[in-house]
């Protein structure tokens, strides 16, 4: 069983979302798409600053088995991306809901977030 | 469901993630195929090979029908034990398998691929009736292999009574007691062993490696491990239409005696003389990314002239930290090439093979 932490929200894409305290979006990959790809060898992340639509491949994830594009879940602005991440992409297997974030961005409109999947309904869609 | 071998209730107490492979169960991974990887070329490591097809030949005219149907020729084996590489062909030269023989006591053992038994035995069937010899399958073995550096000392400890024969074996030898076999083989560029076990036993022995500290390891670790050591794996870097002069097989090709007439032999001449239109070659990535089979390999061939290749393997190579692959390229290609990756022509090496050997880089 995949580990779907009930704080977050989630997109079709198996990224993972998270609202901080200052109305920046936090996205990773999930537990369960870490598990699918296998071991992470490499990881290339966004520019900091780009302006992105959703659902436009912004990011690679490669493992030992395949290379994976890694979505923009919503429309907004790059703020910050994990530079540490791509010096020890293994964390996306390790850690992928803490130190393995991707990017944090800021949400072109703060409803989008509301609207996406709740961790009952992701679980739903990994089964 | 696929077919199991015997040790598949060991695979599941392992945690191994099970796919299909060739119509078997076999565990991909136990959870991490890197430090799968890296135990290999560090300490010991153990897969289940038993789906692998055995095949033995017995009978006055065993010799001949092996010499008539393999590319290498099985007389150069001197004394019992004593194993050979090679390809089986067809009329065209094309690769149907490549495949271990062993000498045995007057009869020979062959180690033939899972993905390719149907073909394998239908034709070594039809290639034997006019010979004087039998082939026998032989499905109630199973088959292990333990390697890594510290592989041959940890099977020694777990058969005790066997040590001083395993001790004796040479790279690719091998030696039979009673229904089990050991032969210093395998497929990882390490030391190490690989052990033909009656099924009903093999459970008991794997759980004795185990207590050992031998680490289960998975068909992914096995393949990163395999091209890392430069070995080609049938069905991606060559096939029935591949001869072995395109497949970096140019060396199991007995020519002399010069009128041993095997398979596949006039197509080889043939293609020789009118010259070998592609090779396979070793290629690098030392920046990120990482080189994946059916890519499309770009060479220059000099005076404006570009020839194009393709990715028979690519992997990330765990040892070396960066993508390794084997490519298929047109005869001429010098020592630099692009990789078509995404949509981009990245910059690549081409070396040669292998890219590791006992846990070390070897190519330039």
């Amino acid at each position: 069983m995949s580990n779907i932490p009930a704080e977050l929200k989630y997109v079709e894409s198996h990224e993972w979302l998270r609202k901080e305290e200052d109305g920046t979006i936090t996205v990773g990959i999930t537990d369960f798409a870490q598990a699918a790809l296998g071991d992470v060898v490499f990881v290339e992340l966004p520019e900091v600053g780009a302006e992105v639509e959703a659902d436009e491949d912004i990011a690679v994830v490669e493992s030992v088995k395949a290379a994976s594009d890694i979505y923009a879940p919503i429309a907004g602005k790059i703020v910050a991306v994990n530079e540490e991440l791509v010096d020890a992409p293994e964390k996306t297997n390790e850690d992928p809901y803490g130190d393995a974030w991707f990017f944090r961005m800021e949400p072109a409109s703060a409803d989008d977030y509301d609207s996406l999947m709740t961790a009952d309904e992701y679980a739903a869609k990994c089964d | 469901m696929g077919k199991q071998t015997p040790l598949y209730q060991q695979h599941l107490d392992a945690n191994g993630k099970i796919v299909d492979f060739g119509g078997w169960d076999m565990p991909i991974h136990y959870g991490s195929q890197l430090q799968e990887h890296n135990v290999v070329r560090e300490d010991a490591g153990m897969f289940d090979v038993s789906h692998m097809t055995i095949v033995d030949i017995t009978g006055p005219e065993a010799l001949a029908y092996l010499q008539k149907i393999l590319a290498n020729d099985v007389s150069k084996l001197g004394f019992t034990g004593k194993a050979l590489y090679t390809g089986m062909l067809n009329e065209e030269g094309g690769v149907i398998d490549d495949l271990i023989v062993y000498k045995m006591e007057g009869w020979y053992r062959t180690v033939v691929n899972c993905g390719t038994r149907e073909k394998d035995l239908a034709w070594m069937n039809k290639q034997i009736e006019s010979f004087d010899a039998t082939l026998t399958e032989r499905p109630e073995l199973a088959m292990v292999a333990v390697q890594g550096p510290n592989a041959i000392e940890k099977v020694k400890q777990v058969r005790t009574e066997q040590a001083a024969l395993i001790s004796e074996l040479k790279v690719f030898q091998g030696l039979p007691v009673g229904e089990w076999f050991y032969a210093r083989t395998g497929y990882t560029g390490e030391d190490g062993l690989e052990i033909i076990v009656p099924a009903a036993e093999v459970a008991e022995f794997w759980d004795a490696l185990i207590a050992a500290g031998v680490a289960p390891t998975g068909l992914g670790a096995r393949d990163t491990l395999r091209l890392e050591a430069g070995m080609n794996l049938y069905g991606n870097d060559m096939d029935d239409s591949i001869s072995p002069l395109q497949a970096g097989m140019g060396w199991t090709i007995a020519w002399e005696p010069a009128d041993r007439d095997f398979i596949g032999r006039k197509a080889l001449e043939a293609q020789k003389a009118a010259g070998i239109p592609s090779k396979l070659v070793g290629i690098v990535l030392e920046t990120r990314g990482v080189m994946r089979s059916h890519q499309k390999v770009v060479v220059d061939l000099g005076e404006g002239v570009q020839g194009e290749g393709e990715i028979t393997s690519g992997t990330f190579s765990p040892t070396l930290q960066h993508s390794i692959a084997m490519a298929r390229v047109p005869y001429d290609t010098g020592s630099e090439c692009n990789i078509e990756m995404r949509g981009k022509l990245i910059p690549a090496r081409v070396v040669k093979m292998p890219f590791v050997r006992n846990g070390k880089k070897v190519f330039e």
